[in-house]
């Protein structure tokens, strides 16, 4: 197991390392300098341009610009093309945004699609499993931001609430209780939006993975044995079912980065997403490169957590 | 030659009559098997027949919007902006500018453009953009997955060709897709073709894994080795034999990339690195509406139902394909 381990840690660094290069190679190759975001500027002087371009390394060769940009992720200094702030602490406090929406963004995908999928397993062609289907598949299809914007508009007129941002205009002040209940409402209608299509892909995925064992004879002898339905159900049909689910932990963890662009532009919200969105219009090179690194980092972490996590629950898997 | 690439599917189909010539011909061809059992899908088939007028309205989108101008999307009237649908334009708009039906379907735009007429020609670009990035990334996706499948067990030097190119597929599977996309979409110059090949370059991991599962299984089958018995071609072989037989997975994920391409695209306009003008999208419609959802929503809410419908359209299909295609389930819905 720790042979598996170690190897496969060792594997994946060498995967990461390629993946950095590569993505230093698309961002290098492709047209585009971060010296030309504002060429309009009248205070920029070509002679400026050249300080900036020689600060930032920008005229040196490719490899030379992979190795300082290395070295300075290492040692934690790398400067942001922007606005000259170290990286690392602007992603840390973006991160701080990101993760009370991206926690619970989880909470309500796991916790709504168990009940609807097993649900629907049990009932298997009856209305209810025919219109949780349809409901699912329009949530699949329906654009995010559209949904988003029908609701905003729905609150807003109804409510007579804001829902845009961290908090509301003008409650800094407020008592304690006041803005932390101010924080949760807009906190919920983001991670619901951002759950919606979860909560549609996961639950017709419990749904299929019951109907794999609600038929299998172990189940059957459950209910011969004259346990209570409850019983089958959650203690020996789900209980087996839920294997695949252990391994799906490990991929939600890249969502954290890139899966919630368009949520925290609508909703500005200034989490990683956002960060990402806006290095990207500022050709802000460190802090794309950088997010992408760790995005990828969670990406193969994330894979490494479910292949051991699925040795761990499933006695029958071996890792070699 | 009739003899069926799949010796496996003709025992499925049961009683295997003679015909006239005295050649084995199963009673059902796997496609028809397929049909069958697709048509059931009452979901499904709604999807199909949305589709079938999807690329109907496409066609003529094309055509009354290019070819033979019916339809101008371009004609920037502005008197006549933001018109709710089925309004009739105004008397100070001339009569060489007055729209094909006297009057605006689905309203008019901040510009007084025809939004019927936008929406017309988007259906068109909006659909190539999906198919044609799905294309690419099924061009991609089954040459990786096939040369990997077929040839994997050869050497280059240290590596066998399939674990080169597994974990080249590796890599491309870590790389954040979305956050990829944008950051190549706006360091590109902005034009559609770019979005279509990004799009597809990003999303060929999957049909890759597919069909190499597919001919690492099939290359193994006796009627392969019969085929090479025979002394068929590696090319015959590869396209005539395993091809067809890897399809079904790929067809039935093409159809749900191609609903996913359609989102993709809608998403990089909101964040405005869409399809640029002169081309309109049902995506860059929609994007561009949010701004007036207050004062004429029907520019937010037309284009945004008509890409609900056509993406659901292709979700119902493709799952009523992989259900229908599913010989298990098959035989567990007829027996």
């Amino acid at each position: 197991m720790w042979r598996f381990v170690l190897r496969t840690v060792l594997q994946r660094l060498l995967l990461l390392l390629l993946i950095s290069i590569i993505s230093h190679l698309v961002i290098h190759l492709a047209p585009g300098q971060p010296s030309e975001v504002d060429p309009m500027n009248p205070m920029m002087k070509a002679v400026d341009i050249a300080r900036i371009r020689a600060s930032f390394h920008l005229d040196d060769p490719f490899y030379l610009q992979y190795l300082h940009w290395m070295r300075d992720l290492v040692f934690g200094d790398l400067k942001s093309f922007r606005d000259g702030l170290p990286v690392l602490p602007k992603i840390w406090d973006r991160f701080l945004n990101s993760a009370p929406l991206f926690l619970l963004t989880t909470l309500i995908v796991w916790t709504a699609s168990f009940p609807t999928g097993i649900h629907a397993a049990l009932r298997r062609g009856s209305l209810y499993d025919r219109s949780t289907t349809l409901v699912a598949y329009t949530l699949i299809s329906v654009p995010g931001f559209f949904l988003s914007y029908l609701l905003i508009l729905f609150v807003v007129r109804t409510f007579h609430l804001p829902v845009i941002g961290q908090h509301t205009f003008g409650t800094e002040h407020a008592p304690l209780i006041v803005r932390f209940m101010d924080r949760i409402w807009h906190l919920a209608i983001p991670s619901i939006m951002a759950a919606l299509t979860g909560i549609a892909v996961l639950s017709r995925y419990v749904r299929a993975q019951m109907l794999e064992v609600i038929d299998q004879d172990y189940v059957r002898t459950a209910r011969a044995k004259g346990l209570d339905e409850d019983h089958v159900v959650y203690g020996h049909a789900l209980r087996n079912a839920l294997l695949p689910f252990v391994t799906m932990f490990g991929f939600l963890l890249p969502g954290l980065i890139s899966g919630s662009v368009i949520f925290e532009q609508i909703f500005a919200w200034p989490g990683l997403g956002l960060l990402g969105y806006e290095a990207i219009l500022a050709r802000d090179f460190p802090m794309i490169l950088t997010l992408n690194f760790m995005a990828a980092a969670l990406t193969l972490f994330g894979i490494l957590l479910s292949d051991i996590l699925y040795a761990v629950v499933d006695p029958r898997i071996r890792l070699e | 030659m009739t003899v069926p690439a799949t010796p496996g599917r003709r025992a499925e189909a049961g009683v295997l009559p003679l015909d006239g010539a005295g050649v084995l011909v199963p009673a059902e061809t796997p496609f028809r098997q397929v049909w069958r059992s697709f048509r059931k899908d009452r979901l499904a088939m709604a999807g199909l027949v949305v589709l079938a007028a999807l690329l109907m309205l496409a066609v003529l989108g094309k055509l009354f919007t290019e070819w033979w101008v019916l339809f101008d999307p371009a004609t920037v009237r502005l008197p006549d902006k933001l018109r709710p649908p089925f309004s009739i334009p105004s008397s100070s708009i001339g009569k060489e500018l007055w729209p094909t039906l006297g009057l605006y379907p689905f309203g008019t735009d901040e510009l007084g453009r025809n939004v019927f007429a936008r929406m017309l020609q988007g259906s068109f670009v909006s659909l190539s953009v999906g198919v044609v990035a799905v294309s690419i990334s099924l061009i991609i996706g089954i040459t990786v997955g096939g040369v990997a499948g077929f040839y994997g067990q050869r050497k280059l030097g240290f590596v066998s060709v399939d674990t080169l190119l597994m974990r080249v597929t590796d890599v491309a599977v870590c790389f954040p897709t979305f956050f990829l996309i944008l950051t190549v979409v706006a360091l590109l110059p902005p034009n559609i073709y770019n979005i279509m090949i990004v799009i597809g370059i990003t999303s060929w991991m999957g049909t890759a894994r597919f069909v190499r599962a597919e001919f690492m299984a099939l290359r193994e089958q006796d009627f392969v080795t019969a085929a090479r018995a025979l002394g068929l071609s590696e090319g015959r072989i590869i396209f005539r034999h395993l091809m067809p037989n890897a399809m079904a997975p790929v067809l039935v994920s093409a159809t749900i990339d191609v609903a996913h391409a359609i989102l993709t695209e809608s998403a990089l306009s909101f964040l405005g690195f869409g399809v640029r003008p002169p081309f309109a999208t049902w995506g860059n419609i929609l994007a561009d509406g949010r701004s007036y959802i207050f004062d004429a929503p029907w520019l937010f809410i037309l284009p945004g139902g008509a890409i609900l419908v056509v993406v659901l359209a292709f979700n119902l299909v493709g799952e009523g394909l992989r259900d229908a295609m599913n010989p298990k389930l098959r035989r567990r819905a007829s027996g």
